[in-house]
């Protein structure tokens, strides 16, 4: 077999890590490809040079393919996914002047709790509340949307969820045109190191366990290339067992910090990584276990479930037809095709393709193809459960 | 107050290097008859887009911005909907071009396709040349730092063996020969080299 070269982009975050660390240890290599790896400045423009065949893969919101499906947002190729590239690595942050609010109120900034924090965001913010997050198609803006909704009726009237690309997130919040802010590692952290903000929650105490970056390919591609999107499946699951593994860390920030991916300081990029956060410019510091999942867990399997949750979101949010909105989603994820590439590989696969989200207070096992599988907690801070089956 | 030309469209361009915006409010003005303004700081992108209500708005692909414009073709309203070009699939090839050249367009929805044409082209062309002024810049700035190390290798290898200029180059062309190798390479190697016994 010849080395293939895939072009494949990625958008500079701390979660382009499985696709550079595929590239760089070597796991694209045992599969005989070579990632050419094309830094895109925006999801947008990433999603276009995938749909017109400038890249044939990439790191990709997980939203935006389900939204590409239920023709929502500028036009794509139909778009599927191959893989959950990463579960969670997102922050909630605030900007100094909403901070000290919160601090003069008694809030603690324990960074674990999406209750009380939401309600001391909600009684600080006062009768607006301006986010800022990276793109409207993104779990960002659906985590944003689901807490503050469900934190009942104390929601300020006026929320506004607003697009500001991650590298002007903190000048963003500095000029005051927005009270806090959803951001993807490292431009939380940024913002804490340059003054600007402080850290409020990770995403995953508002979901314990949000398929966050997925690897998407055009559709046709996928069904004229199972070979080559099997090899490309396998190459970007070992990567993530490998930053899974707590001895990759310091590596995996070192090559992250590199002038040609993300070109950041290493101590700041390691935080995500880690889970030991800087969350205040007066240098608080807090934990964050488990902040970002690349493998645990059967983290890479694209769920059927997953899609249908954010489908129904976006149906809800765009005034789509729910039902259809499920029935379309579920097929974007395939599940089929990653199974197909990892059977006999050793890899945890799953015995069902959805599951209840929100379902599961601590990790447990499910029935598995061969052995059973172990999953991660999964919950919503409100304790809801999404059922694809019977949602409304 | 500015004064319209009743028909002619109303083009923004997002840039906030100036030079580039020149060419490109140049681009426009020789392909036609447009109503053209500049956005030149990023800062309330969406705000200042809505305020100016135009009914194109053009960017370059690797601004990050662009992500905010994105946001506006989901507006709710019929007529301040704009919609990304790319929605046009009859226009597929035009909208490779303009990736490809590194330009996005935003249209307001139900702008004939034709009408759209010509601002595209000459926005095409535009960021192409500007793409190849600054491909010929980083070559003329590359072959100056060669020629710079070339000298420099010749200076050492004419010291180090009291020979002159000319046979100093030989000896140089052929190391690279040999090693199948460019001259200007050989010479960083020789002056790398020389800087760590230093």
């Amino acid at each position: 077999m010849t080395v293939t070269r895939i072009p494949a982009g990625y958008v500079p975050l701390t979660d382009a890590a499985p696709l550079i660390a595929a590239q760089e240890m070597g796991f694209a290599a045992e599969e005989k490809l070579t990632l050419e790896l094309h830094r895109a400045p925006s999801w947008s423009a990433l999603r276009d040079m995938l749909a017109f065949g400038q890249v044939d893969a990439a790191q990709m919101l997980a939203p935006v393919p389900v939204a590409a499906a239920l023709g929502l947002g500028g036009a794509s190729a139909p778009l599927s996914v191959l893989s959950v590239l990463s579960v969670n690595g997102t922050v909630i942050g605030v900007s100094s002047g909403l901070a000290r609010r919160l601090t003069d109120a008694g809030h603690g900034f324990s960074f674990d709790d999406a209750i009380s924090a939401g309600k001391a965001l909600i009684t600080a913010a006062g009768p607006e509340l301006r986010i800022g997050v990276p793109f409207p198609f993104s779990m960002h803006a659906e985590l944003l949307t689901y807490w503050l909704k469900g934190l009942g009726p104390d929601t300020p009237r006026h929320i506004g969820i607003r697009t500001v690309p991650p590298p002007l997130m903190a000048e963003a919040i500095r000029s005051g045109e927005f009270d806090a802010f959803c951001v993807g590692e490292p431009w939380g952290s940024m913002a804490v190191e340059q003054g600007a903000g402080a850290l409020l929650l990770p995403g995953q105490a508002i979901w314990s366990c949000a398929p966050e970056k997925v690897l998407a390919v055009r559709s046709a591609w996928a069904d004229t290339e199972p070979g080559l999107s099997g090899r490309l499946i396998r190459a970007l699951w070992r990567a993530g067992r490998w930053l899974a593994d707590p001895a990759s860390r310091g590596l995996a920030a070192e090559i992250l910090s590199a002038r040609r991916y993300l070109d950041l300081p290493a101590e700041i990029i390691e935080r995500a990584l880690s889970g030991k956060f800087t969350v205040t410019p007066q240098g608080l510091q807090r934990e964050a276990p488990g902040f970002i999942g690349f493998h645990d867990g059967a983290a890479g399997f694209p769920w059927r479930s997953q899609a249908q949750w954010i489908a129904l979101q976006l149906a809800r949010r765009n005034g789509l037809d729910r039902q259809k909105a499920l029935d379309t989603a579920g097929s974007v994820f395939r599940s089929d095709l990653y199974r197909a590439a990892l059977r006999g590989t050793g890899a945890e696969l799953p015995g069902a393709s959805s599951k209840l989200e929100g379902a599961a207070d601590a990790p447990l096992l499910a029935a598995g193809e061969s052995e059973p599988v172990s999953l991660l907690r999964n919950r919503f801070f409100d304790g809801r459960v999404f059922d694809p089956l019977a949602a409304d | 107050m500015l004064w319209r030309m009743p028909d002619a469209l109303s083009i923004v361009v997002v840039e906030t290097n100036r030079e580039r915006a020149y060419m490109i409010v140049d681009g426009l003005r020789e392909a036609g008859e447009f109503d053209i303004q500049v956005i030149s700081e990023p800062s309330g992108l969406a705000r200042q887009i809505q305020m100016r209500d135009p009914d194109v708005v053009l960017i370059d692909i690797a601004n990050p911005s662009r992500d905010v414009l994105e946001e506006l073709t989901l507006a709710s309203g019929p007529k301040d909907r704009p919609v990304a070009i790319f929605a046009d699939r009859s226009e597929d090839g035009l909208s490779a071009a303009a990736v490809e050249a590194g330009v996005s367009a935003y249209v307001v929805d139900g702008l004939q396709p034709a009408r759209l044409k010509p601002v595209l082209d000459a926005a095409i062309a535009r960021f192409r040349l500007f793409q190849r002024m600054r491909t010929e810049l980083a070559e003329a700035k590359r072959a100056l730092e060669e020629r710079k190390v070339i000298d420099r290798a010749k200076g050492m290898v004419m010291k180090a063996r009291g020979i002159g200029e000319d046979e100093a180059y030989a000896l140089l062309r052929k190391a690279a020969m040999d090693q199948n190798k460019r001259v200007a390479e050989v010479a960083q190697a020789l002056v790398t080299a020389a800087g760590l016994l230093a």
